[in-house]
């Protein structure tokens, strides 16, 4: 509960600080800290991606930021009495919803599109400094987790070794579970849902006490921040399982460093300790996956270049030797090529030789 | 065999001269009505307004009066009318008014090269004929030409055999008009209003012609009056001798002919303009005639020579100053007194040649106000000041408006089209030698350099519009960021006030208030975040 005092107090005080300028007859403006990628700083002491000093400001007389102004003490408001204060969590596309109507006397609507409201809660956190938890907002459930735990959610007591092929669908804000037993030696995160499920129906998890994390692409927020809470709290070791392309690769970077739209969000995301299993650029000559190369197109190539210039990759050896080697191979490789081999290769040899062997990419 | 095709064609033509008889100036205007402009009932009323009110305004003009045109027009029948034109020109010689009214291609305007509203002096004489055969009344006419001198009045007929005026009624009668002519007709007609009625002619009279004052009585109409918007006179324009080169072989075989000079040199330097000795010399020896020739013994095919040479050699163009234009300010002036719009802009070309006649393209537009929002724009043209209502998308004021593009003075336009929207566009063309399509004086010939001229006049009164449209535009942008400030503060007052805890109304006040204070700086911004 004095979290979320805390919450809406601070969103009170944007309010009265606004409400101030504006009885002082100022022009009532706000600062926003520049979220993009010239206000982005690879902070080497702690591995992670930070946000700059950067900020611009937003008036709201100022016919290019007026609606922008308006749209974020908007969405601010709706936050903080429809949400904090009755304690209910909404997803970003339900507050989309709560804001959309039209501005009487005129044909415009205060939001036209989700990416405005999106993009105000992202400055909310930003100019509050609170998290999209603390701000009440969820995004969709995108992954699953199985493995021996036991976890409590609110009043349930959540066993995940006991739901099946599914797995636990990690909510979008994990802040708040509370981890019962963990029995697990590591964690292995994928890209692939197929792979998990293929995992799951090979028990890979029960047979090598490990607990086994997905989603749809991108890692969402409420994972990061679940692998984040399980590395910390159970010390537990995270391997990243991807596709070899930039677009994978990517993946293990934003859950290690952090990524730029969040950056400001760094310190509750990001996992340092986390390694890269696979698929790298080795394991295509150690297992003969020549054959299922899949040529890179001008748009992979030049992603490759971007990356493999990050700061945060430009001084570690063992990527650029990956990187370089993919450069020659002008290919990328699926996680699934593997099942050429075989299909329980990946759970029966590849994971568990790789795991035995330490092969992993820091 | 070549010898027998010969007799046969000879044969067939004497047959064919059996059935050529003379024909009779009536038939021939039966057979002809649609060139003249008497091609329906409707038109012809319109045709004879015209003809009488072009006269009357070119005569006022040569002695210097400023014209006065009354017109009434009465419905006598069902399809039956009287028109009546009375002007306060110089009037007319009591020997010449039968002979202008009742005798075909008989005028003063004929082989005069001098810009003038009729041009082929076949108008007036065809309205008295076109009356005579439908209604077989006469004409009557009253014109006088000295307050101190009596007035005379006739009634005419034309002998349609002979083409030879046929004098009805002649006397002296007391007319209180100092001078003046004043022509009555009755003829069978429709009387219809619109685009192509009177009341439009007279109105479009009115704009090119801001000097003269027309009252007008029609049938089904309250008398109206188009005042004048200029005391002044126009200019007026020059008689020039012709230019070389806009002289046709059958002219010139009639020049030569008429001419008084005893030698061909001197034939060339008397009988047209732009001709030195040097010049007329030069003529000669490319046409391999003597100088010293006489020309009435030019004969055809020397003449033919004589035609030819003249186009192969450079001569200066002919002099411009015989000309006389509205000029862009008194023909933005008619507009404006005869147009409601909010935006005017108008134009005077310097002159050019087409063909060795002198001409000048003048053009204005009108737009906004009180003109119709939707639709095409009207078009209106004139030459030598007389407005051109039928053939309206033929000719070539036509296609060079279409064929602007005026997209790029913020207008909507589709294809080759007129644009839409609120605008009049205004086209007129001063020349001493009109080129129309056909003898009803309509259409406007395809030549290259008047299409030219016509479409630098209408750009350069397009870029002046498209500039007011982009200012006007942006004005109404400015005023609609205010209003949405307007709209915007009570939303942010309740956003606020709900966020902060804070009084709604206090905070909206204060907005407000700030509003005014900045709103200066905010019809300046354009600027976006970041």
């Amino acid at each position: 509960m004095e979290k979320k005092n805390k919450s809406s107090k601070e969103l009170q005080n944007l309010g009265k600080d606004l409400v101030s300028q504006i009885k002082k007859g100022k022009n009532p403006k706000m600062k926003v800290p520049q979220r993009t990628i010239n206000n982005i700083v690879y902070d080497k002491k702690s591995n992670t991606l930070k946000l700059g000093n950067k900020e611009s400001t937003r008036e709201f007389f100022h016919t290019g930021q007026a609606k922008k102004f308006l749209q974020t003490v908007e969405i601010a408001k709706i936050i903080k009495k429809e949400l904090i204060d009755t304690g209910k969590h909404e997803h970003l596309r339900g507050i989309f919803y709560m804001a959309k109507r039209t501005i009487p006397k005129t044909n415009i609507n205060l939001v036209d599109d989700q990416v405005e409201s999106d993009k105000a809660i992202e400055d909310l956190e930003v100019i509050t400094g609170l998290s999209r938890e603390q701000l009440h907002t969820s995004a969709n459930k995108m992954g699953s987790v199985v493995g021996k735990v036991i976890i409590k959610d609110g009043e349930d007591a959540i066993d995940w070794s006991k739901l099946g092929r599914g797995g636990w669908s990690i909510p979008s804000i994990t802040d708040e579970i509370e981890f019962k037993k963990v029995n697990a030696k590591y964690i292995i995160y994928m890209e692939k849902a197929s792979i998990f499920e293929r995992l799951v129906e090979d028990k890979f998890w029960e047979k090598n006490n490990c607990i086994l994390v997905t989603s749809q692409g991108q890692t969402t927020r409420g994972i990061r921040r679940l692998l984040q809470r399980l590395s910390e709290e159970e010390k537990l070791p995270i391997y990243v399982l991807t596709d070899l392309d930039p677009w994978g690769i990517y993946i293990y970077s934003v859950i290690k460093y952090g990524s730029i739209a969040l950056a400001h969000a760094s310190e509750r995301l990001t996992i340092p300790g986390v390694k890269f299993l696979g698929i790298t650029a080795d394991d295509v000559t150690n297992y003969g996956l020549e054959k299922h190369f899949i040529k890179m197109n001008e748009k992979d190539l030049k992603r490759l270049k971007q990356i493999s210039n990050y700061q945060w990759f430009k001084n570690n050896k063992a990527w650029q030797r990956q990187f370089k080697m993919l450069k020659e191979f002008k290919a990328k490789v699926e996680i699934q090529a593997l099942s050429s081999k075989g299909i329980s290769f990946i759970s029966e040899k590849y994971l568990p030789e790789k795991i035995k062997k330490k092969e992993f990419l820091d | 065999m070549q010898k027998k095709l010969t007799d046969t064609k000879t044969i067939r033509a004497e047959e064919l001269a059996k059935d050529q008889r003379e024909i009779s100036i009536s038939s021939f205007f039966e057979k002809n009505r649609h060139l003249l402009g008497f091609d329906n009932p409707v038109r012809a009323l319109l045709t004879t307004v015209k003809e009488l009110v072009d006269n009357a305004a070119d005569a006022s003009e040569e002695m210097h009066v400023l014209p006065e045109i009354n017109v009434t027009i009465e419905q006598l029948a069902e399809t039956r009318f009287r028109i009546t034109v009375e002007d306060n020109g110089p009037g007319i010689v009591k020997e010449q008014i039968p002979k202008i009214f009742a005798k075909l291609l008989y005028g003063s305007k004929f082989f005069k090269l001098k810009m003038a509203r009729g041009q082929q002096g076949i108008g007036v004489s065809a309205s008295v004929l076109y009356a005579q055969l439908t209604t077989g009344k006469p004409t009557k006419i009253i014109s006088k030409i000295d307050p101190k001198k009596p007035a005379h009045y006739y009634e005419l007929h034309i002998d349609t055999q002979r083409n030879e005026p046929e004098i009805v009624k002649e006397e002296i009668i007391e007319w209180e008009k100092d001078h003046g002519t004043k022509v009555e007709l009755e003829l069978e007609a429709k009387y219809q209003k619109g685009k192509q009625g009177v009341f439009e002619y007279l109105k479009q009279t009115a704009i090119a012609n801001p000097h003269i004052l027309i009252t007008y009585k029609g049938p089904e109409e309250e008398k109206v009056e188009f005042p004048r918007a200029t005391n002044l006179l126009p200019i007026e324009p020059k008689q020039i001798k012709p230019h070389p080169l806009g002289v046709e072989l059958g002219i010139l075989i009639r020049m030569l002919k008429g001419t008084n000079a005893r030698t061909l040199q001197s034939f060339l330097q008397t009988e047209f303009c732009r001709v030195g000795a040097i010049k007329a010399k030069e003529v000669c020896e490319e046409a391999k005639l003597q100088p010293s020739s006489r020309p009435k013994r030019i004969a055809r095919q020397e003449a033919e020579n004589l035609f030819q040479a003249i186009q192969k050699i450079k001569f200066v163009a002919p002099p411009t100053d015989c000309l006389s234009p509205i000029s862009a300010s008194l023909l933005e002036k008619g507009l404006k007194k005869e147009i409601d719009a909010e935006f005017y802009v108008s134009i005077t070309r310097p002159p050019a040649v087409y063909r060795g006649f002198p001409f000048q393209i003048e053009c204005c537009l009108a737009y906004g106000g009180n003109l119709d929002k939707e639709g095409p724009a009207r078009l209106m043209r004139f030459a030598n000041r007389v407005p051109l209502l039928y053939q309206q998308s033929a000719g070539a004021i036509a296609k060079s408006v279409g064929a602007t593009n005026w997209k790029a003075y913020n207008l909507q336009q589709s294809g080759r089209n007129l644009p839409n929207g609120p605008l009049v566009i205004a086209v007129h063309i001063a020349s001493v030698w009109v080129p129309f399509t056909s003898e009803s004086k309509e259409a406007i010939a395809h030549y290259p350099e008047i299409i030219k001229e016509i479409r630098l006049a209408v750009q350069e009164c397009g870029r002046q519009l498209g500039k007011y449209l982009r200012k006007n535009i942006r004005a109404k942008q400015e005023k609609e960021r205010i209003n949405l400030f307007e709209r915007y503060i009570p939303e942010l007052a309740s956003s606020l006030a709900g966020l902060s805890g804070e009084k709604k109304t206090e905070i909206e006040d204060k907005l407000n208030k700030l509003l005014k204070k900045n709103m200066s700086s905010l019809l300046k911004e354009n600027g976006k975040e970041e």
